[in-house]
């Protein structure tokens, strides 16, 4: 066999970022996230250290703010929402459907290279005058008190949007377009339909935050009443226009999450996944309800008592499709074959995480509940479930399960299994304490506060500490797999979706020739029931 | 000199948008009541319709280009509606 993949047809730099092989580029991708995960991670560690006391110890007031702002923006829109579609989607969506490429390879690439400029602009603004509106820039902060890097970093979000609607629109083209011979949409592996899902909300929402970050700077450079009601605006209209897309943008982060989580939680069953069409359609049920629920951010904005109800109500309604997913994988596990490699450890920790967040959602949508718990620790730890409970979880679960294809190399089960039991361990030992802090009444974005609270932000601080090494830890482990780790076969985990019947790492255009599909996905028969061979 | 001649259908459509645009600034001037939001969201609707059928050339598409046109438009709808309802119920 050759050993020419595509990490090794060339080595030059100029191979690399002139690339359109999307296996490079969910490469440059990967690369790009951690170090903004590990920028949003710093001053994650930062507010937790403060945190740590009652008093200002570490920083003052004006720094805190801008340092949660730095970490709600690079967090939300440079890690979050192109984690698993830009890496991990990037990398498999070609491969799980039998094609060379995605549908448009060059568009793909300057896709990563819009997403860099929008990241650097922001970035730039963030470090060189510091931006302290938080990451929702509501007005009239953002257009009237804040200063003028506010607009810096909403141009870098801008430009990295259409990153976003650019990879969108690649992958609903390739998914429309690029399927193997045999390849229907109800044999579609999961994680498909969920970046189809994810895809849509991209491209159908993503303009509207950048015409709110537009609207914003018109206001703020030209006057233009649009959100000032002294000049005519609505000041409801910017987080009317702010949530249209950033509610959606919540499931943009969970929905590629979930389709990671079916292909673990099937794998590592050896099971076909529990109703498969109910959790296919599930993920256009989420991208499309998700969008009339905005509304529930908004409950003590000062909009209507009518406009409240409606958007309580859907939001109950946007609960069903998600708990059908929850229901399904479990259903999924019952009576399975388990291994409890570390891909599923994460799926478990998913699982169990994902359930939390939710539930507490619907605490949140609940208006009167809602009007005691807004903006308060309840929420911070609700919507850090979902987000790093649920999402990151998931990424870090699909980063192993692929690692042996991405880098033809095995990790060390034994630290990839310390690692997952850690960032389970140190997530809840974080973030639980808060839903009490919310329920006592500690305000968010507050960096001073009542002794009664510290013994609960001292228990979230410690977790946060377990959870900064154990997000260090795959760094390390996973490296060294890179360089030094075994040969991975083909088909590690004896899985039968078409990504694993290529070798480890692909060749540059994925398969020596068409691949057909016979078959349902998931078809875990007596020719799959064999071990992982990673254990 | 190269012969092209921009299409009749453009040209039309463009002349067809003007003239929309001239009837919309004169009926804003007509005292119609309520009826002159309905007449101005009417003569906008044909104008998009316009735009979306001749210039984005959708008239020649598949049906899943439309399906994901009008999908653009019916969220589009849902913010408008949705957001609308709050402002015409605040109290």
């Amino acid at each position: 066999m050759s050993d020419k993949n595509y990490l090794t047809t060339d080595y030059t730099l100029r191979s690399w970022f002139l690339t359109t092989d999307h296996k490079r580029i969910a490469i440059l991708y990967f690369a790009s996230l951690i170090f903004f995960f590990f920028i949003g991670g710093a001053a994650a560690t930062a507010i937790r250290i403060e945190l740590a006391t009652p008093q200002a110890d570490l920083v003052s007031s004006d720094v805190y703010n801008r340092l949660f702002t730095m970490h709600g923006i690079i967090m939300v829109w440079f890690f979050l929402i192109p984690s698993i579609p830009n890496t991990l989607g990037n990398f498999v969506v070609p491969l799980m459907i039998g094609a060379r490429d995605l549908a448009f390879p060059r568009l793909n690439l300057m896709s990563w290279y819009i997403f860099m400029l929008g990241g650097c602009i922001t970035l730039f603004a963030i470090l060189a005058g510091g931006v302290d509106t938080g990451w929702t820039f509501y007005t009239p902060f953002s257009t009237l008190y804040s200063n003028s890097y506010v607009i810096v970093a909403a141009a870098g979000i801008f430009i990295a949007g259409f990153s976003s609607i650019l990879t969108g629109l690649n992958f609903i083209v390739t998914i429309h377009r690029l399927r193997a011979p045999g390849l229907t949409w109800y044999r579609l592996p999961l994680f498909l339909w969920s970046l189809y899902a994810t895809s849509v909300i991209l491209v159908l929402a993503t303009p509207v935050l950048a015409i709110t970050l537009l609207l914003m700077a018109t206001e703020r450079f030209f006057g233009v009443g649009i959100f000032d009601p002294r000049i005519g605006g609505d000041p409801l209209l910017f987080q009317h226009l702010f949530w249209f897309y950033s509610h959606p943008a919540v499931y943009i982060m969970i929905l590629p999450g979930m389709g990671v989580i079916n292909e673990l939680v099937s794998c590592f069953s050896r099971k076909q996944v529990f109703g498969y069409k109910f959790v296919a359609w599930c993920s256009l049920a989420i991208a499309a309800v998700g969008f009339l629920v905005w509304g529930h951010h908004m409950f003590v904005s000062g909009q209507s008592l009518i406009a409240s109800l409606v958007f309580s109500f859907m939001s109950f309604i946007v609960a069903v499709p998600s708990a059908i997913k929850v229901f399904n994988w479990t259903a999924t596990l019952h009576k399975g074959s388990i291994h409890f490699d570390a891909p599923m450890l994460y799926a478990l920790a998913f699982i169990g995480l994902f359930t939390i967040g939710g539930l507490t959602g619907l605490f949140l949508a609940c208006l009167a509940y809602d009007v005691h718990a807004t903006d308060t620790y309840f929420v911070v730890a609700h919507f850090h479930y979902i987000m790093v409970g649920g999402m990151v979880t998931a990424y870090f679960g699909g980063l192993h399960y692929w690692w042996p294809k991405i880098t033809g190399r095995l990790y060390s089960e034994y630290w990839a299994r310390t690692a997952a039991v850690l960032i389970f361990f140190g997530f809840n030992l974080t973030f639980f304490p808060q839903f009490i802090l919310g329920a006592e009444g500690m305000p968010r974005r507050y960096h001073v506060y009542p002794p009664e609270f510290q013994v609960w932000n001292v228990l979230s601080s410690g977790g946060a500490a377990i959870l900064a090494v154990a997000y260090l830890m795959p760094l390390f482990y996973l490296g060294y797999s890179a360089f030094f780790g075994r040969r991975a076969p083909a088909n590690p985990w004896n899985a039968p979706g078409l990504e694993w019947q290529t070798s480890s790492p692909p060749p540059e255009f994925n398969f020596a020739s068409q691949p057909v599909v016979t078959r349902a996905p998931y078809q875990y028969n007596e020719h799959f029931q064999a071990e992982p061979q990673n254990a | 000199m190269t012969e092209w001649r921009p299409p009749f259908a453009l040209v039309g459509a463009w002349l067809g948008l003007l003239v929309l645009l001239a009837l919309t600034v004169t009926l804003a001037y007509v005292p119609l009541g309520a009826a002159n939001a309905v007449v101005a969201l009417g003569i906008g609707t044909i104008k998009a319709g316009l735009v979306a059928a001749i210039f984005m050339e959708l008239r020649h598409r598949s049906g899943l280009t439309l399906i994901f046109a009008g999908a653009g438009l019916f969220w589009l709808g849902i913010l408008l509606w949705l957001g609308s309802m709050d402002f015409l119920t605040r109290t």
